[in-house]
């Protein structure tokens, strides 16, 4: 097992540097940079830039130096320093402003994670031991709204709903009498207060598919010869459910959680804004509006990095709850 | 029917009827069954696909899926006691989730299933699903005593370095020898009738052979009676003290296995018995059964097999079914062909 996880860490080392690579050049595929972006931004407002101007703002930025030597800088800088760059319209360190969101951004994704799921598998098996069920059907519709409504939809509603029934103001993530309080008990409430709506919404999106998979995966199994050897046996229905098939209709779950965290720090960016909560999300798609390359290539680079440790972690998971996945196939 | 002041018969089922209710229809499985195994004796069970065998083994254990499997009518009476005569349960009573059948499955009736493959979970040691049988119904043992139960049944079974395969998975046995941890298992509660449904269908012939050995002799050496099920004539005749021929869910005829080869009466059994080559034989063709299966949603009135018997008798046998008559001692026949013995 030791020895497989090492193995998978070293093979990520060669996959992170491509990754790196192609993140770089996708955010300079576009035609433009940040200059051409602000000279535009100027002649909207009726500014005319000379062309001596504009090159002088595109040797402070950097940018005329050739591609190759602005990321071999910027690889320099990340390897060497930490640093993942200068953010051109914020005109602060890359580093800190991802430092003040992906913390949050984790927190609330993760959370939402849980309680998708906490809702959502022990539903699935019930759907799923109950088939065509009056509750079944009622699950399985009330799964497919789920799908099918787009959460900014859904935020949109709950938000306007809350604040005409109660008065309170679900958005952002304090209220205003806090926002630049020290920490305390009361804003830590209030945090938690904010954090509800969102929770919400971000797990509902994905709970109508958990539940389906669920209920899918399980009603497969159920029907495997190894169900009815533990009935013979004389298991109680709930223990062999549990230890069985449960088991085995869990793993399709526990792979995806690779393609879950890069979702988690991107966060459902519709749903932040409109809630208008910082998470990486706005951000990342703001940075990619404004052509601010080394803010945009960072949060590509970390969503990758992400999606490649989150696949290594389901892969060890599955590992570790599946004995056929363990050894390989092989007999020793 | 035996003299003897202790009752040896250890599972009585009479008029049992499972019948499925399907979207397409009702199909009647099982459909008035009856059959009696004693002690330590064994009944072969013998029958084409879909003709309702599998179906009366799961009844018994009632682990027919319910639904869509109903018990409509009959009951399976298992006698309880060390002579049998403490206790008479009717399994078609128990509640298929409660306490009581629980209890009694895999400690009085335990089962062999078909698939070797997948008949154990492969997410846990074959160790760890043969201790939890014993953990279940023979509460006070502790960990220690059932893993030496376990590695003492593996090897048993024929299983070779049991210390060492007690831990491994399922996927990292052969057919074979995850057959014969199977039986360890069915066997590790002492059951007193193992139920065999077609135990040896997905394994090699030659695995077939140990497998069908390693039953016949574990059977005798447990003195467990045992309910073989399989559409190999040559199989069940060679693990039978009786035999029983079932047709789309009814009793063609049963007797005792040397009676019955030797004396064939039901057309459907001299139809099948025909189509069994035999070695010292002539070059002559096989002769198959000629027609196919009636639809099971919807069975004929009268005999099942008429539209393929050779000695049909129009007017009757499609009108009527033709009732279980006990042509000589403990030959039964359902065929209007045969009058009782006067």
């Amino acid at each position: 097992m030791i020895a497989y996880i090492a193995r998978r860490l070293v093979t990520l080392i060669p996959i992170l540097l491509l990754i790196s690579v192609v993140s770089f050049v996708v955010i300079e595929l576009p035609p433009g940079d940040w200059v051409t972006f602000q000279i535009e931004n100027l002649r909207m407002s009726g500014v005319e830039l000379g062309q001596d101007e504009a090159d002088r703002l595109t040797r402070q930025y950097g940018l005329d130096k050739p591609l190759h030597e602005r990321y071999l800088r910027w690889m320099e800088n990340m390897i060497i320093y930490g640093n993942l760059g200068w953010s051109f319209q914020w005109n602060r360190p890359v580093n800190d402003l991802l430092s003040e969101r992906i913390p949050l951004t984790m927190a609330i994704s993760v959370a939402s994670l849980l309680l998708s799921w906490a809702i959502a598998i022990p539903i699935g098996i019930y759907s799923a031991t109950h088939q065509y069920s009056v509750w079944d059907y009622i699950f399985t519709f009330i799964g497919f709204i789920g799908l099918a409504t787009p959460g900014f939809l859904v935020a949109l509603v709950l938000a306007w709903f809350i604040f005409t029934t109660t008065g309170f103001s679900p958005l952002g993530l304090f209220s205003s009498q806090y926002v630049d309080a020290p920490w305390s008990i009361e804003k830590f409430l209030d945090m938690l207060k904010h954090l509800i709506l969102p929770l919400f919404i971000i797990g509902l999106g994905s709970t109508g598919t958990t539940i389906r998979v669920m209920r899918a995966n399980l009603l497969d199994e159920l029907k495997k010869q190894y169900v009815v050897t533990a009935r013979a046996k004389g298991l109680s229905e709930v223990k062999l459910l549990l230890k069985y098939p449960v088991r085995m209709a869990i793993n399709p779950i526990i792979s995806t959680v690779g393609w879950v965290l890069p979702g988690l720090v991107s966060g459902e960016v519709l749903v932040s804004i409109v809630l208008s909560i910082q998470t990486t999300g706005p951000l990342l798609l703001r940075a990619v509006l404004a052509q601010d390359m080394y803010l945009a290539g960072s949060i590509v680079m970390i969503l990758s990095t992400l999606t490649v440790i989150g696949t290594l972690l389901s892969d060890i998971l599955l590992a570790a709850m599946d004995p056929r996945i363990r050894y390989g196939g092989v007999k020793k | 029917m035996t003299s003897t002041s202790t009752n040896d018969k250890l599972i009585e089922v009479r008029d049992l009827r499972t019948y499925f209710y399907l979207y397409e229809g009702i199909v009647k499985a099982v459909d008035g069954v009856s059959f009696q195994i004693r002690q330590g004796r064994s009944l072969g069970v013998i029958g084409e696909s879909g003709c309702g065998k599998s179906v009366t083994a799961q009844s018994i254990m009632r682990i027919a899926p319910e639904p869509p499997a109903k018990h409509v009518g009959g009951e399976i009476l298992l006698h309880l006691g060390p002579n049998n005569n403490s206790e008479v349960i009717d399994m078609l009573k128990l509640d298929p989730r409660g306490q009581r059948i629980r209890a009694l499955r895999w400690k009085e009736i335990s089962m062999i299933f078909q698939e070797p493959m997948t008949s154990f979970s492969p997410l846990f040691t074959i160790g760890n699903q043969i201790g939890e049988a014993i953990e279940l119904h023979l509460p006070g043992l502790s960990k220690k005593q059932v893993r030496e139960r376990t590695i003492d049944l593996l090897g048993r079974v024929g299983i070779p370095q049991p210390k060492r395969l007690i831990d491994s998975y399922p996927h990292q046995l052969s057919g074979g020898m995850r057959q014969r941890a199977m039986i360890a298992m069915a066997l590790s509660c002492n059951p007193r009738l193992l139920i065999a449904d077609e135990p040896t269908t997905a394994l090699d012939v030659t695995i077939e052979a140990q497998i069908l050995e390693l039953i016949a002799n574990l059977q005798r050496e447990f003195n467990m009676a045992l309910m073989y099920i399989s559409h190999d004539l040559a199989v069940v005749s060679e693990m039978s003290d009786e035999i029983m021929v079932m047709y789309l869910g009814l009793v063609m005829e049963q007797a005792e296995t040397g009676e019955i080869f030797d004396n064939p009466l039901h057309p459907y059994t001299q139809a099948l018995w025909r189509s069994i080559p035999r070695i010292e034989g002539g070059q002559d063709r096989l002769a198959p059964i000629s027609g196919a299966l009636p639809n099971p949603y919807n069975l004929p009135k009268g005999c099942p097999f008429y539209s393929r018997c050779e000695h049909r008798m129009p007017g009757l046998c499609d009108a009527v079914r033709p009732p279980m008559i006990e042509v000589s001692p403990n030959h039964k026949v359902s065929c209007f062909l045969y009058k009782t013995e006067p």
